[in-house]
Protein backbone atom coordinates (compact mmCIF):
# COMPACT_ATOMS: atom_id res chain seq x y z
CA UNK A 1 0.00 0.00 0.00
CA UNK A 2 2.81 2.35 0.99
CA UNK A 3 4.55 1.44 -2.23
CA UNK A 4 1.42 2.31 -4.24
CA UNK A 5 1.09 5.61 -2.41
CA UNK A 6 4.62 6.56 -3.45
CA UNK A 7 3.90 5.62 -7.05
CA UNK A 8 0.75 7.71 -6.90
CA UNK A 9 2.59 10.74 -5.53
CA UNK A 10 5.17 10.34 -8.27
CA UNK A 11 2.53 10.32 -11.02
CA UNK A 12 0.57 13.05 -9.27
CA UNK A 13 3.57 15.37 -9.12
CA UNK A 14 3.82 15.38 -12.91
CA UNK A 15 0.06 15.82 -13.41
CA UNK A 16 0.03 18.68 -10.93
CA UNK A 17 2.97 20.42 -12.57
CA UNK A 18 1.32 20.12 -15.97
CA UNK A 19 -2.08 21.28 -14.75
CA UNK A 20 -0.71 24.28 -12.86
CA UNK A 21 0.23 25.74 -16.24
CA UNK A 22 -3.36 25.32 -17.48
CA UNK A 23 -4.67 26.89 -14.31
CA UNK A 24 -2.36 29.89 -14.51
CA UNK A 25 -3.44 30.83 -18.03
CA UNK A 26 -7.08 30.10 -17.34
CA UNK A 27 -6.97 32.18 -14.18
CA UNK A 28 -5.54 35.16 -16.04
CA UNK A 29 -7.31 34.99 -19.39
CA UNK A 30 -10.27 32.65 -18.92
CA UNK A 31 -8.91 30.76 -21.90
CA UNK A 32 -8.23 27.07 -22.01
CA UNK A 33 -4.88 26.71 -23.75
CA UNK A 34 -5.09 23.36 -25.52
CA UNK A 35 -1.65 23.93 -27.02
CA UNK A 36 -0.19 23.34 -23.55
CA UNK A 37 0.25 19.64 -24.32
CA UNK A 38 2.18 20.43 -27.50
CA UNK A 39 4.59 22.62 -25.53
CA UNK A 40 4.94 19.72 -23.09
CA UNK A 41 5.94 17.41 -25.96
CA UNK A 42 8.25 19.82 -27.77
CA UNK A 43 10.07 20.62 -24.54
CA UNK A 44 10.73 16.94 -23.88
CA UNK A 45 12.17 16.63 -27.38
CA UNK A 46 14.36 19.69 -26.89
CA UNK A 47 15.80 18.25 -23.68
CA UNK A 48 16.37 14.94 -25.42
CA UNK A 49 18.09 16.63 -28.34
CA UNK A 50 20.52 18.41 -26.03
CA UNK A 51 21.21 15.29 -23.98
CA UNK A 52 21.50 12.83 -26.86
CA UNK A 53 22.80 15.13 -29.59
CA UNK A 54 24.77 17.68 -27.58
CA UNK A 55 25.79 15.19 -24.87
CA UNK A 56 24.88 17.67 -22.15
CA UNK A 57 23.96 16.52 -18.68
CA UNK A 58 20.24 16.61 -18.01
CA UNK A 59 20.73 19.22 -15.29
CA UNK A 60 21.75 21.71 -17.98
CA UNK A 61 19.48 20.46 -20.77
CA UNK A 62 16.38 20.78 -18.63
CA UNK A 63 16.66 24.52 -17.94
CA UNK A 64 17.36 25.04 -21.65
CA UNK A 65 14.21 23.09 -22.51
CA UNK A 66 12.21 25.11 -19.99
CA UNK A 67 13.42 28.35 -21.51
CA UNK A 68 12.52 27.08 -24.97
CA UNK A 69 9.06 26.10 -23.74
CA UNK A 70 8.55 29.50 -22.14
CA UNK A 71 9.53 31.27 -25.35
CA UNK A 72 7.14 29.07 -27.34
CA UNK A 73 4.49 30.13 -24.84
CA UNK A 74 5.16 33.80 -25.52
CA UNK A 75 4.99 33.10 -29.24
CA UNK A 76 1.69 31.27 -28.82
CA UNK A 77 0.21 34.18 -26.95
CA UNK A 78 1.33 36.59 -29.65
CA UNK A 79 0.05 34.56 -32.57
CA UNK A 80 -2.97 32.69 -31.28
CA UNK A 81 -4.42 34.64 -28.36
CA UNK A 82 -3.58 38.32 -28.48
CA UNK A 83 -5.35 38.99 -31.82
CA UNK A 84 -8.55 37.52 -30.38
CA UNK A 85 -8.60 39.62 -27.24
CA UNK A 86 -11.65 41.79 -27.01
CA UNK A 87 -13.75 39.58 -29.24
CA UNK A 88 -17.02 38.68 -27.59
CA UNK A 89 -16.59 34.93 -27.98
CA UNK A 90 -12.89 34.98 -27.12
CA UNK A 91 -13.00 32.03 -24.75
CA UNK A 92 -14.34 29.73 -27.46
CA UNK A 93 -12.35 31.17 -30.35
CA UNK A 94 -9.27 31.10 -28.10
CA UNK A 95 -9.87 27.42 -27.45
CA UNK A 96 -10.06 26.78 -31.19
CA UNK A 97 -6.99 28.84 -32.04
CA UNK A 98 -5.04 27.02 -29.32
CA UNK A 99 -6.09 23.76 -30.98
CA UNK A 100 -4.75 25.11 -34.26
CA UNK A 101 -1.48 26.10 -32.62
CA UNK A 102 -1.20 22.66 -31.03
CA UNK A 103 -1.65 21.00 -34.42
CA UNK A 104 1.05 23.18 -35.93
CA UNK A 105 3.52 22.47 -33.11
CA UNK A 106 2.81 18.76 -33.24
CA UNK A 107 3.33 18.75 -37.01
CA UNK A 108 6.68 20.47 -36.60
CA UNK A 109 7.73 17.97 -33.91
CA UNK A 110 6.63 15.10 -36.13
CA UNK A 111 8.56 16.45 -39.10
CA UNK A 112 11.77 17.05 -37.12
CA UNK A 113 11.84 14.03 -34.82
CA UNK A 114 9.65 11.47 -36.59
CA UNK A 115 6.82 9.38 -35.21
CA UNK A 116 8.85 6.84 -33.23
CA UNK A 117 9.35 6.66 -29.50
CA UNK A 118 12.80 7.88 -28.52
CA UNK A 119 14.77 7.20 -25.37
CA UNK A 120 17.41 9.00 -23.38
CA UNK A 121 20.89 7.47 -23.72
CA UNK A 122 21.93 5.15 -20.94
CA UNK A 123 23.48 6.75 -17.89
CA UNK A 124 21.63 10.07 -18.34
CA UNK A 125 20.15 9.70 -14.89
CA UNK A 126 20.72 7.44 -11.90
CA UNK A 127 18.37 4.49 -11.63
CA UNK A 128 19.68 2.96 -8.44
CA UNK A 129 16.76 1.73 -6.34
CA UNK A 130 16.55 3.02 -2.78
CA UNK A 131 14.48 1.67 0.04
CA UNK A 132 12.32 4.15 1.93
CA UNK A 133 10.42 2.68 4.88
CA UNK A 134 10.16 -0.66 3.12
CA UNK A 135 9.07 0.64 -0.28
CA UNK A 136 11.34 0.63 -3.31
CA UNK A 137 11.88 4.02 -4.88
CA UNK A 138 14.47 5.02 -7.41
CA UNK A 139 16.59 8.08 -6.85
CA UNK A 140 15.15 9.30 -10.13
CA UNK A 141 11.59 9.15 -8.83
CA UNK A 142 12.56 11.09 -5.72
CA UNK A 143 14.34 13.69 -7.84
CA UNK A 144 11.31 14.09 -10.06
CA UNK A 145 9.01 14.58 -7.09
CA UNK A 146 11.46 17.06 -5.55
CA UNK A 147 11.91 19.05 -8.76
CA UNK A 148 8.21 19.36 -9.45
CA UNK A 149 7.36 20.32 -5.89
CA UNK A 150 10.16 22.88 -5.93
CA UNK A 151 8.89 24.39 -9.19
CA UNK A 152 5.34 24.63 -7.89
CA UNK A 153 6.59 26.20 -4.68
CA UNK A 154 8.63 28.67 -6.70
CA UNK A 155 5.55 29.64 -8.71
CA UNK A 156 3.51 30.11 -5.54
CA UNK A 157 6.22 32.29 -4.03
CA UNK A 158 6.47 34.30 -7.22
CA UNK A 159 2.74 34.90 -7.34
CA UNK A 160 2.57 35.80 -3.68
CA UNK A 161 5.65 37.92 -3.08
CA UNK A 162 6.94 39.55 -6.25
CA UNK A 163 5.78 42.57 -8.16
CA UNK A 164 5.08 40.46 -11.25
CA UNK A 165 3.10 38.01 -9.13
CA UNK A 166 0.92 40.77 -7.74
CA UNK A 167 0.37 42.11 -11.24
CA UNK A 168 -0.62 38.67 -12.51
CA UNK A 169 -3.11 38.31 -9.70
CA UNK A 170 -4.47 41.78 -10.38
CA UNK A 171 -4.99 41.01 -14.07
CA UNK A 172 -6.64 37.71 -13.15
CA UNK A 173 -9.04 39.59 -10.92
CA UNK A 174 -9.92 42.29 -13.44
CA UNK A 175 -7.83 43.25 -16.47
CA UNK A 176 -9.63 46.55 -16.73
CA UNK A 177 -9.01 47.60 -13.13
CA UNK A 178 -5.40 46.49 -13.44
CA UNK A 179 -4.96 48.62 -16.54
CA UNK A 180 -6.44 51.65 -14.81
CA UNK A 181 -3.95 51.15 -11.99
CA UNK A 182 -1.11 51.32 -14.47
CA UNK A 183 -0.37 47.64 -14.98
CA UNK A 184 0.94 46.80 -18.45
CA UNK A 185 -1.66 44.09 -19.04
CA UNK A 186 -0.20 42.77 -22.30
CA UNK A 187 3.20 42.33 -20.70
CA UNK A 188 1.71 40.55 -17.68
CA UNK A 189 -0.24 38.18 -19.92
CA UNK A 190 2.90 37.42 -21.93
CA UNK A 191 4.74 36.62 -18.68
CA UNK A 192 1.90 34.37 -17.54
CA UNK A 193 2.23 32.44 -20.78
CA UNK A 194 5.99 32.21 -20.31
CA UNK A 195 5.62 30.80 -16.80
CA UNK A 196 2.76 28.49 -17.72
CA UNK A 197 4.57 27.05 -20.71
CA UNK A 198 7.88 26.71 -18.87
CA UNK A 199 6.10 24.66 -16.19
CA UNK A 200 4.34 22.59 -18.85
CA UNK A 201 7.72 22.08 -20.49
CA UNK A 202 9.22 20.99 -17.17
CA UNK A 203 6.41 18.47 -16.80
CA UNK A 204 7.19 17.21 -20.31
CA UNK A 205 10.88 16.71 -19.58
CA UNK A 206 10.12 14.97 -16.27
CA UNK A 207 7.50 12.77 -17.95
CA UNK A 208 9.94 11.81 -20.69
CA UNK A 209 12.62 11.01 -18.13
CA UNK A 210 10.24 9.18 -15.80
CA UNK A 211 9.05 6.71 -18.42
CA UNK A 212 12.17 7.08 -20.55
CA UNK A 213 10.11 7.59 -23.65
CA UNK A 214 9.55 10.68 -25.76
CA UNK A 215 7.14 10.62 -28.69
CA UNK A 216 5.16 13.22 -30.65
CA UNK A 217 1.86 12.09 -29.16
CA UNK A 218 2.97 11.90 -25.53
CA UNK A 219 1.09 15.08 -24.71
CA UNK A 220 -2.29 13.75 -25.81
CA UNK A 221 -3.08 11.57 -22.83
CA UNK A 222 -1.64 14.03 -20.34
CA UNK A 223 -3.73 16.80 -21.87
CA UNK A 224 -6.97 15.05 -21.00
CA UNK A 225 -5.70 14.16 -17.53
CA UNK A 226 -4.76 17.79 -17.06
CA UNK A 227 -8.33 18.81 -17.89
CA UNK A 228 -9.62 16.44 -15.23
CA UNK A 229 -7.16 17.92 -12.75
CA UNK A 230 -8.11 21.56 -13.30
CA UNK A 231 -11.81 20.75 -13.20
CA UNK A 232 -11.38 18.81 -9.96
CA UNK A 233 -9.21 21.53 -8.47
CA UNK A 234 -11.39 24.38 -9.62
CA UNK A 235 -10.62 26.19 -12.89
CA UNK A 236 -7.97 28.81 -12.47
CA UNK A 237 -7.04 27.80 -8.95
CA UNK A 238 -3.33 27.00 -8.65
CA UNK A 239 -3.56 25.43 -5.21
CA UNK A 240 -6.56 23.43 -6.40
CA UNK A 241 -4.60 22.13 -9.38
CA UNK A 242 -1.75 21.00 -7.13
CA UNK A 243 -4.04 19.15 -4.73
CA UNK A 244 -6.12 17.65 -7.52
CA UNK A 245 -3.00 16.56 -9.41
CA UNK A 246 -1.76 14.51 -6.49
CA UNK A 247 -5.28 13.23 -5.78
CA UNK A 248 -5.67 12.04 -9.37
CA UNK A 249 -2.26 10.38 -9.34
CA UNK A 250 -3.14 8.46 -6.18
CA UNK A 251 -6.59 7.59 -7.49
CA UNK A 252 -5.18 6.21 -10.72
CA UNK A 253 -2.64 4.02 -9.00
CA UNK A 254 -5.33 2.77 -6.66
CA UNK A 255 -7.58 1.93 -9.62
CA UNK A 256 -4.84 -0.02 -11.35
CA UNK A 257 -4.32 -2.04 -8.17
CA UNK A 258 -7.98 -2.61 -7.46
CA UNK A 259 -9.63 -2.85 -10.89
CA UNK A 260 -6.84 -3.41 -13.40
CA UNK A 261 -4.96 -1.13 -15.72
CA UNK A 262 -7.59 -0.91 -18.45
CA UNK A 263 -9.82 1.15 -16.15
CA UNK A 264 -7.06 3.57 -15.26
CA UNK A 265 -8.03 6.30 -17.70
CA UNK A 266 -11.74 5.88 -17.16
CA UNK A 267 -11.30 7.03 -13.56
CA UNK A 268 -10.06 10.49 -14.42
CA UNK A 269 -12.93 11.09 -16.82
CA UNK A 270 -15.44 9.67 -14.40
CA UNK A 271 -14.13 12.12 -11.81
CA UNK A 272 -14.17 14.99 -14.30
CA UNK A 273 -17.73 14.28 -15.26
CA UNK A 274 -18.98 13.87 -11.73
CA UNK A 275 -17.33 17.08 -10.54
CA UNK A 276 -18.83 19.06 -13.41
CA UNK A 277 -22.29 17.78 -12.64
CA UNK A 278 -22.18 17.94 -8.86
CA UNK A 279 -19.82 20.77 -8.02
CA UNK A 280 -18.74 22.62 -11.18
CA UNK A 281 -16.60 25.01 -9.15
CA UNK A 282 -14.27 22.16 -8.17
CA UNK A 283 -12.47 21.82 -4.87
CA UNK A 284 -11.17 25.36 -4.54
CA UNK A 285 -12.67 27.31 -7.42
CA UNK A 286 -14.83 30.38 -7.27
CA UNK A 287 -18.48 29.75 -8.09
CA UNK A 288 -20.90 31.90 -10.06
CA UNK A 289 -19.20 32.36 -13.43
CA UNK A 290 -19.67 28.80 -14.60
CA UNK A 291 -23.37 28.59 -15.15
CA UNK A 292 -25.71 30.71 -17.15
CA UNK B 1 -18.30 11.69 -70.92
CA UNK B 2 -16.27 8.58 -70.23
CA UNK B 3 -13.58 10.80 -68.74
CA UNK B 4 -16.10 12.20 -66.31
CA UNK B 5 -17.35 8.71 -65.46
CA UNK B 6 -13.87 7.39 -64.81
CA UNK B 7 -13.12 10.47 -62.71
CA UNK B 8 -16.10 9.66 -60.49
CA UNK B 9 -15.11 6.00 -60.28
CA UNK B 10 -11.54 6.83 -59.29
CA UNK B 11 -12.58 9.24 -56.61
CA UNK B 12 -15.75 7.47 -55.48
CA UNK B 13 -14.49 6.76 -51.98
CA UNK B 14 -13.21 10.31 -51.66
CA UNK B 15 -16.69 11.59 -52.49
CA UNK B 16 -18.21 9.25 -49.94
CA UNK B 17 -15.88 10.59 -47.28
CA UNK B 18 -16.73 14.16 -48.23
CA UNK B 19 -20.37 13.29 -47.62
CA UNK B 20 -19.68 11.58 -44.29
CA UNK B 21 -17.45 14.35 -43.04
CA UNK B 22 -20.06 16.89 -44.08
CA UNK B 23 -22.64 15.07 -41.99
CA UNK B 24 -20.25 15.05 -39.04
CA UNK B 25 -19.53 18.74 -39.48
CA UNK B 26 -23.27 19.45 -39.55
CA UNK B 27 -23.72 17.47 -36.35
CA UNK B 28 -21.29 19.86 -34.66
CA UNK B 29 -23.03 22.80 -36.34
CA UNK B 30 -26.28 21.82 -34.61
CA UNK B 31 -24.85 22.79 -31.24
CA UNK B 32 -22.58 25.57 -32.52
CA UNK B 33 -25.51 27.41 -34.09
CA UNK B 34 -26.94 28.03 -30.64
CA UNK B 35 -23.55 29.02 -29.25
CA UNK B 36 -22.67 25.74 -27.54
CA UNK B 37 -19.27 24.15 -28.11
CA UNK B 38 -19.82 20.42 -27.66
CA UNK B 39 -17.16 17.81 -28.33
CA UNK B 40 -19.44 14.87 -27.55
CA UNK B 41 -20.20 13.97 -31.16
CA UNK B 42 -17.32 11.54 -31.63
CA UNK B 43 -18.81 9.59 -28.71
CA UNK B 44 -22.28 9.68 -30.29
CA UNK B 45 -20.75 8.59 -33.58
CA UNK B 46 -19.17 5.61 -31.82
CA UNK B 47 -22.49 4.65 -30.22
CA UNK B 48 -24.27 4.90 -33.58
CA UNK B 49 -21.58 2.91 -35.37
CA UNK B 50 -21.62 0.11 -32.78
CA UNK B 51 -25.41 0.02 -32.60
CA UNK B 52 -25.75 -0.25 -36.36
CA UNK B 53 -22.92 -2.73 -36.83
CA UNK B 54 -24.10 -5.05 -34.03
CA UNK B 55 -27.59 -5.12 -35.54
CA UNK B 56 -26.47 -6.07 -39.05
CA UNK B 57 -23.68 -8.36 -37.94
CA UNK B 58 -25.23 -10.25 -35.02
CA UNK B 59 -28.97 -9.84 -35.52
CA UNK B 60 -28.92 -9.78 -39.36
CA UNK B 61 -31.36 -6.90 -39.22
CA UNK B 62 -32.30 -5.08 -42.43
CA UNK B 63 -29.97 -2.20 -43.16
CA UNK B 64 -32.63 0.48 -42.86
CA UNK B 65 -33.36 -0.68 -39.32
CA UNK B 66 -29.66 -0.63 -38.45
CA UNK B 67 -29.34 2.94 -39.73
CA UNK B 68 -32.42 3.95 -37.77
CA UNK B 69 -30.90 2.48 -34.61
CA UNK B 70 -27.62 4.19 -35.44
CA UNK B 71 -29.39 7.52 -35.25
CA UNK B 72 -31.85 6.76 -32.45
CA UNK B 73 -29.62 5.11 -29.83
CA UNK B 74 -27.22 8.06 -29.54
CA UNK B 75 -30.18 10.45 -29.57
CA UNK B 76 -31.65 8.58 -26.61
CA UNK B 77 -28.32 8.78 -24.79
CA UNK B 78 -28.12 12.50 -25.58
CA UNK B 79 -31.29 13.37 -23.65
CA UNK B 80 -30.18 12.36 -20.14
CA UNK B 81 -26.65 13.55 -20.92
CA UNK B 82 -27.72 16.91 -22.28
CA UNK B 83 -30.07 17.87 -19.47
CA UNK B 84 -27.38 18.30 -16.83
CA UNK B 85 -24.45 19.06 -19.15
CA UNK B 86 -26.06 21.88 -21.12
CA UNK B 87 -26.30 23.93 -17.95
CA UNK B 88 -22.55 24.38 -18.31
CA UNK B 89 -21.26 27.23 -20.40
CA UNK B 90 -18.35 27.79 -22.76
CA UNK B 91 -15.23 25.79 -22.02
CA UNK B 92 -16.94 23.91 -19.18
CA UNK B 93 -19.36 22.37 -21.64
CA UNK B 94 -16.46 21.59 -23.98
CA UNK B 95 -14.52 19.84 -21.21
CA UNK B 96 -17.53 17.91 -19.92
CA UNK B 97 -18.27 16.63 -23.41
CA UNK B 98 -14.63 15.68 -23.94
CA UNK B 99 -14.98 13.65 -20.75
CA UNK B 100 -18.12 11.98 -22.09
CA UNK B 101 -16.39 11.09 -25.35
CA UNK B 102 -13.48 9.51 -23.51
CA UNK B 103 -15.82 7.54 -21.22
CA UNK B 104 -17.61 6.15 -24.29
CA UNK B 105 -14.33 5.26 -25.98
CA UNK B 106 -12.93 3.59 -22.86
CA UNK B 107 -16.23 1.81 -22.31
CA UNK B 108 -15.95 0.18 -25.75
CA UNK B 109 -12.26 -0.56 -25.15
CA UNK B 110 -13.20 -2.49 -22.02
CA UNK B 111 -16.31 -4.20 -23.42
CA UNK B 112 -15.38 -7.79 -24.34
CA UNK B 113 -18.63 -8.37 -26.29
CA UNK B 114 -17.41 -5.94 -28.94
CA UNK B 115 -13.81 -7.26 -28.89
CA UNK B 116 -12.44 -4.45 -26.79
CA UNK B 117 -9.82 -2.27 -28.39
CA UNK B 118 -9.80 -4.34 -31.60
CA UNK B 119 -13.43 -3.51 -32.30
CA UNK B 120 -15.73 -5.14 -34.81
CA UNK B 121 -14.41 -6.34 -38.15
CA UNK B 122 -15.90 -7.78 -41.32
CA UNK B 123 -19.05 -5.71 -41.06
CA UNK B 124 -21.10 -6.28 -44.22
CA UNK B 125 -20.58 -3.49 -46.71
CA UNK B 126 -24.05 -2.08 -47.20
CA UNK B 127 -23.50 1.64 -47.60
CA UNK B 128 -23.97 2.90 -51.14
CA UNK B 129 -22.73 6.40 -51.96
CA UNK B 130 -26.29 7.54 -52.74
CA UNK B 131 -27.35 6.75 -49.17
CA UNK B 132 -24.73 9.15 -47.80
CA UNK B 133 -25.78 11.86 -50.22
CA UNK B 134 -29.46 11.32 -49.48
CA UNK B 135 -28.81 11.63 -45.75
CA UNK B 136 -26.78 14.77 -46.33
CA UNK B 137 -29.50 16.26 -48.53
CA UNK B 138 -32.18 15.57 -45.92
CA UNK B 139 -30.13 17.07 -43.11
CA UNK B 140 -29.22 20.12 -45.15
CA UNK B 141 -32.83 20.62 -46.21
CA UNK B 142 -33.98 20.46 -42.59
CA UNK B 143 -31.33 22.94 -41.47
CA UNK B 144 -32.12 25.25 -44.39
CA UNK B 145 -35.79 25.25 -43.41
CA UNK B 146 -34.77 26.04 -39.85
CA UNK B 147 -33.07 29.22 -40.99
CA UNK B 148 -35.49 32.11 -40.95
CA UNK B 149 -38.11 30.10 -39.08
CA UNK B 150 -39.29 30.97 -35.59
CA UNK B 151 -37.06 28.28 -34.09
CA UNK B 152 -34.15 29.48 -36.21
CA UNK B 153 -34.45 33.00 -34.85
CA UNK B 154 -34.73 31.61 -31.32
CA UNK B 155 -31.48 29.68 -31.81
CA UNK B 156 -29.76 32.78 -33.15
CA UNK B 157 -30.95 34.77 -30.16
CA UNK B 158 -29.59 32.12 -27.78
CA UNK B 159 -26.30 32.16 -29.63
CA UNK B 160 -25.94 35.92 -29.36
CA UNK B 161 -27.05 36.37 -25.76
CA UNK B 162 -28.65 33.58 -23.82
CA UNK B 163 -29.85 35.48 -20.74
CA UNK B 164 -31.44 38.12 -22.99
CA UNK B 165 -33.10 35.43 -25.11
CA UNK B 166 -34.45 33.79 -22.01
CA UNK B 167 -35.83 37.03 -20.70
CA UNK B 168 -37.71 37.37 -24.00
CA UNK B 169 -39.49 34.13 -23.14
CA UNK B 170 -37.44 31.77 -25.30
CA UNK B 171 -37.18 28.38 -23.57
CA UNK B 172 -33.44 28.17 -24.14
CA UNK B 173 -32.90 24.83 -22.40
CA UNK B 174 -35.44 23.11 -24.62
CA UNK B 175 -33.92 24.56 -27.79
CA UNK B 176 -30.37 23.73 -26.77
CA UNK B 177 -31.35 20.19 -25.81
CA UNK B 178 -33.21 19.64 -29.10
CA UNK B 179 -30.19 20.70 -31.11
CA UNK B 180 -27.86 18.60 -28.94
CA UNK B 181 -30.07 15.56 -29.57
CA UNK B 182 -30.32 16.33 -33.29
CA UNK B 183 -26.52 16.58 -33.47
CA UNK B 184 -26.21 13.24 -31.68
CA UNK B 185 -28.59 11.59 -34.14
CA UNK B 186 -26.73 12.97 -37.17
CA UNK B 187 -23.35 11.93 -35.74
CA UNK B 188 -24.70 8.45 -34.92
CA UNK B 189 -26.18 8.06 -38.40
CA UNK B 190 -22.90 8.96 -40.05
CA UNK B 191 -21.14 6.55 -37.68
CA UNK B 192 -23.43 3.71 -38.80
CA UNK B 193 -22.99 4.69 -42.46
CA UNK B 194 -19.22 4.81 -42.11
CA UNK B 195 -19.07 1.44 -40.32
CA UNK B 196 -20.86 -0.22 -43.25
CA UNK B 197 -18.59 1.53 -45.73
CA UNK B 198 -15.21 0.71 -44.19
CA UNK B 199 -16.24 -2.74 -42.79
CA UNK B 200 -14.87 -1.98 -39.34
CA UNK B 201 -15.33 -0.03 -36.13
CA UNK B 202 -12.65 0.35 -33.47
CA UNK B 203 -13.00 2.48 -30.34
CA UNK B 204 -9.80 4.41 -30.94
CA UNK B 205 -11.20 5.82 -34.17
CA UNK B 206 -13.66 7.86 -32.09
CA UNK B 207 -11.29 9.61 -29.71
CA UNK B 208 -10.59 13.23 -28.94
CA UNK B 209 -8.88 13.88 -32.27
CA UNK B 210 -11.98 12.74 -34.16
CA UNK B 211 -14.09 15.16 -32.14
CA UNK B 212 -11.62 17.92 -32.94
CA UNK B 213 -11.64 17.06 -36.66
CA UNK B 214 -15.41 17.52 -36.84
CA UNK B 215 -15.18 20.83 -35.03
CA UNK B 216 -12.45 21.99 -37.39
CA UNK B 217 -14.57 21.20 -40.48
CA UNK B 218 -17.42 23.26 -39.08
CA UNK B 219 -15.28 26.20 -37.96
CA UNK B 220 -13.15 26.37 -41.10
CA UNK B 221 -16.21 26.22 -43.32
CA UNK B 222 -18.11 28.73 -41.23
CA UNK B 223 -20.56 28.03 -38.43
CA UNK B 224 -22.93 30.91 -39.12
CA UNK B 225 -24.81 29.26 -41.99
CA UNK B 226 -25.76 25.64 -42.62
CA UNK B 227 -23.74 25.24 -45.82
CA UNK B 228 -20.53 26.45 -44.14
CA UNK B 229 -19.70 23.15 -42.41
CA UNK B 230 -20.29 21.26 -45.67
CA UNK B 231 -17.87 23.57 -47.50
CA UNK B 232 -15.33 23.12 -44.72
CA UNK B 233 -15.64 19.34 -44.72
CA UNK B 234 -15.31 19.16 -48.51
CA UNK B 235 -12.31 21.50 -48.53
CA UNK B 236 -10.44 19.73 -45.74
CA UNK B 237 -11.23 16.25 -47.07
CA UNK B 238 -9.91 17.04 -50.55
CA UNK B 239 -6.90 18.98 -49.28
CA UNK B 240 -4.75 15.95 -48.27
CA UNK B 241 -5.07 14.56 -51.80
CA UNK B 242 -3.83 17.85 -53.19
CA UNK B 243 -1.03 18.05 -50.61
CA UNK B 244 0.34 14.63 -51.42
CA UNK B 245 1.99 15.95 -54.57
CA UNK B 246 3.21 19.11 -52.82
CA UNK B 247 4.83 17.04 -50.06
CA UNK B 248 6.73 15.02 -52.64
CA UNK B 249 8.14 18.10 -54.37
CA UNK B 250 9.07 19.73 -51.05
CA UNK B 251 10.68 16.55 -49.74
CA UNK B 252 8.52 16.52 -46.58
CA UNK B 253 6.55 13.63 -45.18
CA UNK B 254 2.87 14.00 -46.12
CA UNK B 255 1.51 13.37 -42.60
CA UNK B 256 3.17 16.30 -40.83
CA UNK B 257 2.64 18.59 -43.79
CA UNK B 258 -1.08 17.82 -43.76
CA UNK B 259 -1.26 18.51 -40.03
CA UNK B 260 0.69 21.72 -40.43
CA UNK B 261 -1.52 23.01 -43.24
CA UNK B 262 -4.69 22.04 -41.34
CA UNK B 263 -3.48 23.88 -38.27
CA UNK B 264 -2.42 26.93 -40.27
CA UNK B 265 -5.76 27.07 -42.09
CA UNK B 266 -7.69 26.78 -38.83
CA UNK B 267 -5.60 29.50 -37.24
CA UNK B 268 -5.96 31.77 -40.26
CA UNK B 269 -9.71 31.28 -40.36
CA UNK B 270 -10.25 31.92 -36.66
CA UNK B 271 -8.10 35.06 -36.78
CA UNK B 272 -9.14 36.61 -40.08
CA UNK B 273 -12.38 34.96 -41.19
CA UNK B 274 -14.46 34.35 -38.06
CA UNK B 275 -17.37 33.28 -40.26
CA UNK B 276 -15.36 30.69 -42.17
CA UNK B 277 -14.29 30.25 -45.76
CA UNK B 278 -17.84 30.71 -47.04
CA UNK B 279 -17.58 34.34 -45.95
CA UNK B 280 -14.40 34.84 -48.00
CA UNK B 281 -16.13 36.40 -51.05
CA UNK B 282 -18.02 38.83 -48.86
CA UNK B 283 -14.91 39.79 -46.90
CA UNK B 284 -12.95 40.35 -50.10
CA UNK B 285 -15.73 42.47 -51.56
CA UNK B 286 -15.84 44.56 -48.39
CA UNK B 287 -12.08 45.04 -48.57
CA UNK B 288 -12.25 46.09 -52.21
CA UNK B 289 -15.08 48.51 -51.51
CA UNK B 290 -13.13 50.07 -48.69
CA UNK B 291 -10.11 50.47 -50.91
CA UNK B 292 -12.20 51.97 -53.71
CA UNK B 293 -13.90 54.43 -51.41
CA UNK B 294 -10.57 55.46 -49.97
CA UNK B 295 -9.25 56.03 -53.50
CA UNK B 296 -12.34 58.01 -54.45
CA UNK B 297 -11.96 60.24 -51.42
CA UNK B 298 -8.37 60.78 -52.39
Amino acid sequence: MWQQAINGVFLGAIYALFAVGYALVFGVLDILNLAHQAVFTVSAFVALAFVAGGSMPLAIAMPVALLAAGLIGIGLERVAFRPLRGRSDSNISGLISSLAAATILEAVALQIWGPDVRRFPQGTFPDKPLSVLGATVSALQLTIIAVSVALMAALTALLRATRLGRQIRAVAESPRAARILGVDVDRVIAWSFFLSSALGGAAGVLFGVAFNSVSPDMGRSVELKGLAVIILGGMGSIAGAVIAGFALGLLEVLTVVQLGSSWRDAVSFGVLFLVLLVRPSGLLGKAAIREA
Amino acid sequence: MSDLASFFLTYQSLFSFIGLNSLLALSVYCTLCCGQLSLANAGFMAIGAYAGALLTQNAHAPYALALLAGALVPALVAVPLGLPVLRLRGVYLAIATVGFGEVVRLGFVNWSYTNGALGLVAIPQKTQPWMIWLALAVVMFALARLRGSRAGYALEAIREDEPAARSMGIPSTRYKLSMFVAGAAIAGLSGALEAHLTYMVAPNGYGFSRAVDMLVYAVVGGDAVFYGPVAGAAFLTVLPEALRGAARTLGLSPGPLRMFVNGAILLGVILFLPNGIVSLPRTLRALRLRKASRAALG
